[in-house]
């Protein structure tokens, strides 16, 4: 069974459709910030902030393969 | 005349928030896509490259409003959604590197420096990314598909007759898993042999997809523009091949998944308890 999905960044307006959050989530956190580590560094000493998003993702719930196939 | 020049320098009061890096932009280009707040994208250009960048008020985006704001799952929507906004727009028009979310420098002097300290790297990954788009592949565990049939009638006592029937249904059901986990490495490994490169993130938690059934499956393909009907192919033939997984394929994204340095670790985040 297959769904394709129309390409959500389609240049025909119509054919839009909007990414689920947690699929960009899926990018835009795992690919990005640091998430392992809790690196806090001062804006103003360090060119670049990176911020721990272990509450959040803690808050959110969690992303690891729910086990209840049976 | 009378006014003070303070000897220390001002505190900064917006950074650059980071979106990406492309190798050209145009000022025309750039007025039409929307950055973080509604206001369009600027270019810091260095080195032959073009970072684009939203300015970013470090009252909302400096680093303690930030680590706030990312634990308010609304302002996270919405920053996500603008920055992958931005690099929706960009990735139309050519490769382009996303950044990692709320990378915010202080200063655009900071941006042109990353870009010109990490040029080559940079070069190297926007050369890759030419002519490629990245492919999302989730594949969700179809309720019942294999299910095994009833438990056999056996011999025996009420309690054994319980044991035994709960070990088969634990066998069963660890037959099951392996299977499924199988079919999702067995779909995962096709998939990459039609893909530049691929990669799986954690599966996503249900809670947060709103999906009904299990995923087992989340992976990331970077594939040639040549070669997508192949893929999309292969994608449906796969579906048929394997008719315990339901296969969704989304795309195509910005390169998200294929532009680390090196991997990060695996999202293992628990819930307490």
């Amino acid at each position: 069974m297959t769904t394709i999905l129309a390409p959500n960044s389609a240049d025909d307006p119509s054919a839009y459709r909007p990414v689920a959050l947690v699929d960009l989530l899926d990018r835009v956190l795992a690919t990005g910030v640091v998430i392992s580590g809790d690196i806090t560094v001062a804006i103003a000493d360090v060119d670049l902030v990176r911020v721990s998003l272990r509450a959040l993702v803690a808050s959110v719930g969690t992303l690891t393969p729910t086990e209840d196939a049976g | 005349m009378g006014s003070m020049v303070d000897a220390a320098l001002p505190a900064p009061t917006a950074g650059a928030w980071l979106h990406g890096v492309v190798r050209d932009a145009g000022p025309a280009t750039l007025a039409r896509i929307g950055g973080m707040d509604g206001g369009p994208v600027r270019a810091v250009s260095a080195a032959g490259l073009v970072a684009v960048v939203s300015t970013a008020p470090l009252d909302e985006y400096g680093e303690q409003p930030l680590r706030r704001n990312l634990e308010d799952l609304a302002w996270l929507e919405r920053a996500a959604r603008a920055h992958h906004a931005v690099l929706e727009a960009l990735a139309r028009r050519g490769p382009v590197v996303p950044a990692r979310l709320a990378t915010v420098h202080t200063d655009d002097e900071r941006v042109a420096r990353s870009l010109t300290t990490r040029r080559a790297e940079l070069v190297a990954t926007l050369d890759r990314l030419t002519g490629r788009g990245e492919w999302g592949v989730k594949g969700y565990l179809v309720p019942g598909a294999t299910a095994v049939g009833a438990e056999p009638v056996t011999a025996g006592g009420v309690g054994t007759a319980y044991l035994r029937r709960r070990r088969a249904q634990l066998n069963a059901r660890e037959e099951r898993q392996r299977l499924i986990s199988a079919a999702a490495d067995a779909v995962h490994g096709a998939l990459c042999e039609a893909a530049v490169s691929g990669r799986r993130h954690p599966p996503q938690d249900r809670r947060l997809s709103g999906a009904s059934a299990p995923m087992v499956l989340n992976g990331a393909y970077l594939v040639d523009v040549a070669a997508l009907p192949r893929f999309t192919e292969l994608v449906g033939s796969l579906g048929g091949r394997h008719p315990g997984l339901h296969l969704e394929l989304t795309g195509p994204w910005p390169a998200y998944s294929f532009v680390a340095e090196r991997p990060e670790p695996a999202l293992t985040v628990r819930e307490p308890g």
